[in-house]
């Protein structure tokens, strides 16, 4: 799946900024951003559903309406609920199955998958949200698909249908489709991911192994306090570290504990304190995706909060 | 449920299916075979039985009142007398077409439809056959049955009609028509506003509002106007009655077609360039 020099515009709003990257199969791809990144909007023109403002999205080197078996290309999860209240899970299935004259068999046997078989004749009006979100993942699966798209899937999900969505999805990739997923939760990705795509503003930040982004997320500081702090601050610079000197303590990055005790031994200074630490992964995350943040989550709804970059197109509003 | 969810047993997803074997293209009987079960899993049925309901009704109430012929308006004498439950039905049907369009944006099924079908007219065209086959037979059918069974109130108080006589048989078959054509416009209505609240005024507007508002500006043009309306020139088809300034019946069938033919080119239009 590419995506090449993908842009949507809403109006004034633009939601995905030149787009480009792509997600290979065999792995999964997280696809990673802050509310309003972008994110479903770059995955409803992967299905085919928002018409790109410009540039194109390519699954298996066709447009998404240029596909003979749509179902069998790509499957898809979207982020609103997409049925009908009145059918039954069977027949919202049913339904979807017959337009690509897929059969009952195929049916049963996806509700079977997802844990839905015991409620398959009941009406999905009355299904909880993490029930609406299995029976949206089988209708992603319904037409054995070579593409995976799943916008937030572990959405409403107990902690037993996130492990069970996690082995799902890293099975799916390990039968060598192509599995792409959002979230904005970095956790959960470093966990299920192999690959990450970061978008902000819905401008590309990071299209890397998620092994390169964990590495370069890993920014190890050493907490120091010692009987001469000043001399050993000028130590640790002179062995090319960084240093914050605060008080009687001082943050070395760049060099490690071992180090920085072997140099005061050295210098006879006595060390009080020196403890590792190491910044989380959400704090790597958050830090590069601070400068892009649409919509500041000071309340319970990061829609409803006051814009946080005053540049952005709503920032007045 | 536990014991499915929480062993994720992928292997069983690539096995019946080897990539190749499988014939999975989208065509356009299988997407009218999707549309016939979606129309039938849903609670649309109830709308057509009341129409045909209605029909029916009108059928027996006018063919009661109408025994004796002295002082009755002209419409109700002729042929097309007993069929004047349509004006009821119209609405009936009219929201059913709109509805089945609607109802898919409203519930957000147009995105599970539409990534099924991206290319998306075919579930346009489905609709399309679906909702004729089943509503033609049906209105038809409900057409019929209120002609008889007013002819059946008739008989013995003044003289009835046959279907064999001339135009009858147009008539009763053609408010049939008018009824599915009016559900159809209702239809394309709704792929083109979208939200159902919106598109049932738009419908109630065109088939109601739009009619009397000409009647405000009497005179020759607007009664002229009033004919080329979908409704005008639909009555001209299913109506024995004919008006000065109203259509010719075939004529006025052509007209009321045309506007259905005009509004799904509208539709088809938007469809393929608006996002879902
Ligand atoms: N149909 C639409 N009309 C107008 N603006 C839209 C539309 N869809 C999305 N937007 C805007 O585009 C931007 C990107 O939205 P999108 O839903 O793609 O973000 P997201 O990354 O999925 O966010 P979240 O994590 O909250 O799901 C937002 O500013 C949103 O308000
Ligand atoms: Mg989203």
């Amino acid at each position: 799946m590419d995506a090449s020099s993908l842009t949507k515009r809403y109006g004034a709003k633009l939601a995905v900024d030149d787009l480009t990257f792509s997600a290979r199969p065999g792995i999964v791809t997280g696809f990673l951003g802050p509310n309003g990144a972008g994110k479903s909007t770059t995955m409803r023109m992967m299905v085919g559903l928002d018409r790109p403002t410009d540039g194109t999205v390519r699954v298996n080197g066709r447009a998404p309406h240029a596909h003979a078996a749509p179902l069998n290309e790509v499957g898809a999860l979207l982020e609103a609920r997409s049925l009908h209240p009145g059918r039954s899970a069977r027949s919202h299935l049913r339904s979807l199955a017959l337009t690509s004259g897929i059969g009952r068999s195929r049916v049963d046997q996806v509700l079977e998958l997802v844990g839905l078989a015991d409620v398959a004749d009941k009406r999905v009006g009355s299904f909880s949200l993490g029930m609406g979100q299995r029976l949206g993942v089988a209708a992603a699966l319904l037409g054995d698909p070579a593409t995976l798209v799943l916008d937030e899937p572990i959405n409403g999900l107990d902690l037993d249908g996130i492990r069970w969505i996690r082995s799902l999805l890293r099975g799916l990739a390990a039968e060598g489709r192509t599995v792409f997923l959002s979230s904005h939760l970095m956790g959960e990705m470093a966990i299920t991911a192999d690959h990450v795509i970061v978008v902000g503003k819905g401008r590309l930040l990071r299209d890397q192994p998620m092994a390169d982004f964990l590495q370069e997320a890993r920014v190890e500081t050493v907490r120091v306090r010692a009987s001469s702090i000043g001399q050993l601050a000028r130590l640790v610079e002179g062995a090319g570290a960084a240093v914050e000197l605060g008080g009687d303590a001082m943050i070395v990055e760049g060099l490690s504990s071992d180090h920085i005790g072997t140099l005061a031994a050295g210098a006879q200074i006595t060390i009080f304190e020196l403890s590792p630490q190491s910044a989380s992964l959400e704090d790597a995350y958050l830090a590069l995706t601070r400068e892009s943040v649409d919509f500041r989550a000071d309340d319970h709804d990061g829609r409803l909060g006051h814009a946080a970059d005053m540049s952005s197109d709503e920032g007045a509003a | 449920m536990s014991e499915t969810t929480t062993t994720a047993g992928t292997g069983q997803l690539t096995q019946p299916t080897p990539a190749g074997r499988v014939d999975w293209h989208v065509t356009l009987p299988r997407v009218v075979a999707s549309e016939w079960a979606k129309l039938w899993s849903l609670r649309s049925t109830p709308l057509v039985m009341a129409a045909m309901l209605a029909m029916a009704a009108f059928g027996a109430i006018i063919g009661h009142n109408t025994r004796h012929p002295a002082g009755l308006a002209p419409e109700d004498l002729v042929a097309s007398g007993p069929l004047q439950g349509y004006y009821l039905g119209q609405l009936l049907i009219g929201s059913l077409g709109v509805l089945v369009v609607s109802g898919e944006y409203s519930t957000g099924m147009v995105r599970a439809t539409f990534a099924a079908v991206p290319r998306r007219l075919p579930v346009l065209l489905a609709k399309v056959i679906v909702f004729t086959a089943v509503v033609a037979c049906a209105m038809v059918a409900a057409s019929v049955a209120a002609f008889f069974i007013a002819q059946a109130f008739l008989s013995g108080y003044r003289p009835t009609y046959a279907l064999s006589e001339p135009d009858v048989l147009r008539v009763v078959v053609g408010t049939g028509v008018y009824l599915t054509l009016i559900g159809l416009l209702g239809g394309a209505i709704g792929w083109i506003v979208r939200s159902t609240p919106g598109a049932l005024v738009t419908l109630f507007a065109v088939i109601l509002v739009l009619p009397v508002l000409l009647l405000l500006f009497h005179g020759t043009r607007a009664d002229h106007a009033s004919a080329w309306l979908p409704t005008g020139a639909g009555a001209a088809f299913s109506t024995s009655l004919h008006t000065p300034g109203e259509l010719a019946p075939w004529t006025g069938l052509a007209v009321m077609v045309t506007w259905v033919a005009a509004a799904y080119a509208v539709a088809a239009f938007l469809l393929r360039r608006r996002d879902a």
